[in-house]
């Protein structure tokens, strides 16, 4: 299945019922160079909306919220270790989460990548 | 994207948009946070060669009396720092002080180098204070002193290693110059107030330029193979590298000169007789110490600790609160200053940041976190 996207710019792309997270090429080039990411402890319980991450940027922290529901299987620790991954692959390699997807019809509200292109271009 | 539609503009508004910078309101102005090419590089760029900063929101001002006792005996009635024996062409870090000793600006004061101009002193502000510093002066000078805005002139700054290389190209006379002095002189076509200072730890230098003139200067330093534009984010991170102290973060109406560690500020004559702003307050802090004070703070991992962090000994008691905090480019790490009881305010000291819900490693470090490298000619 093809990637969906949330108003919040991350990107979440579905294997089964366990969803890979990230934020959006768009979003890293909003935040300039990030220097640590905060990542949720695998086995939590997120909530759609919830805070899921923090990336922070030379300048500032941004929370990252969760998209969905869902209980945190798999983390990204090769972000703990190189950080700039965000900046250089956020919609690829700098994947944030893997989440057990619990209620799959949220993925209804999300859009698609033409929508999310258009999204962003009333954005800037 | 930032709401702009209430920010002023700097004569250099224009040529920030052509370079790509990412505008915001800072102090009222849109001014570049950064540009394409990011605060990383755009701070190296500083640290290994030079950078060049549109600080136009700041306030340049002159300060006009009869003569220069007159007027630097004023200041001195609102400020510590000791103005009649400055030497023409000189400059001194001061700040603006409230009646009870706390800090209301901190700024620059120069006499000019032509002793035709005796009488005038000029301070440089900060933009986010300037329209209370002025009101300041303005309802607490004699009469005999007036304040006068220089709101037609532009302020560029060029800092780093490599500054002077590009600026002697255009003015030769800035070779001789040396850090915290100022002449006037031309810049390539443009009639200038140079001064060899600036706010990144590394040498540089600041042009004052009148406003229709700002964006050709620029321009004409910007070509230079040394420069590159760098943003109000690696100017953040570049002072607080070099231990340098922001307005409304780590100075402010609740901190005063003492506990701030800014004792330089005051030089002898001032600690010896006062009459300024809180000064027995400020003199007390100064020989007998404070109850807390400004200190730099390393951190052991990656994860910052920004202003507002609270600052706890390993007992969990709380110690103090972080003031400016971030990721420091040429450190490579995060670091940060704040506020400590003064008892635990020695140098390798370990405390934890509460950051969200974690408690960070850190110890107390000495400032500058980055050797600072003026320009001093003998």
């Amino acid at each position: 299945m093809s990637k969906l996207f949330t108003e919040d710019h991350e990107w979440i792309s579905m294997d089964g019922d366990v969803a890979t997270v990230g934020i959006t090429d768009f979003a890293q080039s909003q935040l300039g160079d990030v220097v640590f990411v905060e990542l949720p402890e695998v086995g939590a319980e997120l909530e759609k909306g919830g805070d899921a991450a923090v990336v922070e940027s030379v300048k500032a922290a941004s929370e990252v919220y969760a998209p969905i529901d869902g209980e945190v299987l798999e983390v990204n620790d090769a972000l703990e270790d190189d950080p700039s991954k965000v900046n250089s692959e956020a919609e690829s390699g700098a994947w944030f989460m893997k989440l057990k997807v619990s209620d799959a019809s949220q993925l209804d509200e999300m859009m698609d990548a033409d929508a999310y292109k258009a999204f962003v271009a009333d954005q800037e | 994207m930032a709401d702009l539609s209430n920010t002023k503009k700097t004569p250099l508004y224009d040529l920030h948009k052509e370079l790509g910078g990412s505008l915001v309101d800072f102090a009222g102005y849109a001014l570049p946070v950064r540009y394409e090419a990011g605060i990383m590089a755009e701070h190296a760029q500083c640290r290994d060669s030079a950078a060049l900063f549109d600080v136009s929101h700041m306030g340049q001002a002159i300060l006009q009396g009869p003569d220069h006792e007159t007027t630097a005996k004023a200041l001195e009635a609102l400020a510590p720092s000791a103005f009649v024996e400055l030497g023409h062409g000189k400059m001194r870090y001061s700040l603006l002080l409230a009646e009870d000793g706390g800090i209301l600006d901190d700024f620059i004061v120069t006499r000019p180098a032509d002793p035709a101009l005796d009488g005038e002193l000029m301070i440089v502000v900060n933009g986010a204070c300037k329209d209370a510093d002025y009101a300041h002066f303005e309802a607490k000078l004699p009469k005999t002193i007036q304040l006068r805005k220089l709101e037609d002139r532009a302020l560029i700054a060029i800092q780093g290693p490599k500054a002077v290389d590009a600026l002697v190209r255009h003015c030769p006379e800035a070779n001789d110059m040396s850090f915290m002095t100022s002449i006037r002189a031309k810049v390539g076509a443009y009639d200038c107030y140079l001064s060899r200072c600036g706010y990144t730890g590394e040498d540089g230098f600041e042009l004052s330029v009148v406003n229709e003139e700002a964006e050709a200067l620029a321009r004409l330093l910007l070509e230079e193979p040394e420069i590159a534009p760098s943003g109000l984010g690696a100017r953040d991170s570049l002072r607080l590298e070099s231990g340098l102290c922001l307005y409304g973060h780590d100075l402010s109406l609740e901190t005063d000169p003492a506990e701030a560690d800014l004792g330089f500020a005051i030089q002898k004559r001032r600690r010896a007789d006062g009459g300024f702003p809180g000064s027995e307050r400020i003199l007390s802090g100064l020989s007998n110490g404070t109850k807390r004070k400004r200190v730099g703070l390393r951190l052991e991992g990656k994860a910052p600790a920004r202003e507002g962090a609270i600052i706890e000994d390993l007992d969990g008691n709380e110690i103090g609160i972080i003031t400016s905090g971030g990721f420091a480019p040429t450190v490579q790490a995060p670091i940060a200053m704040g506020y400590i009881d003064a008892e635990q305010a020695s140098e390798g000291t370990a405390v934890k940041l509460l950051v969200r819900k974690r408690a960070l490693d850190a110890s107390v470090a000495t400032m500058p976190f980055v050797p600072q490298r003026y320009v001093r000619k003998p």
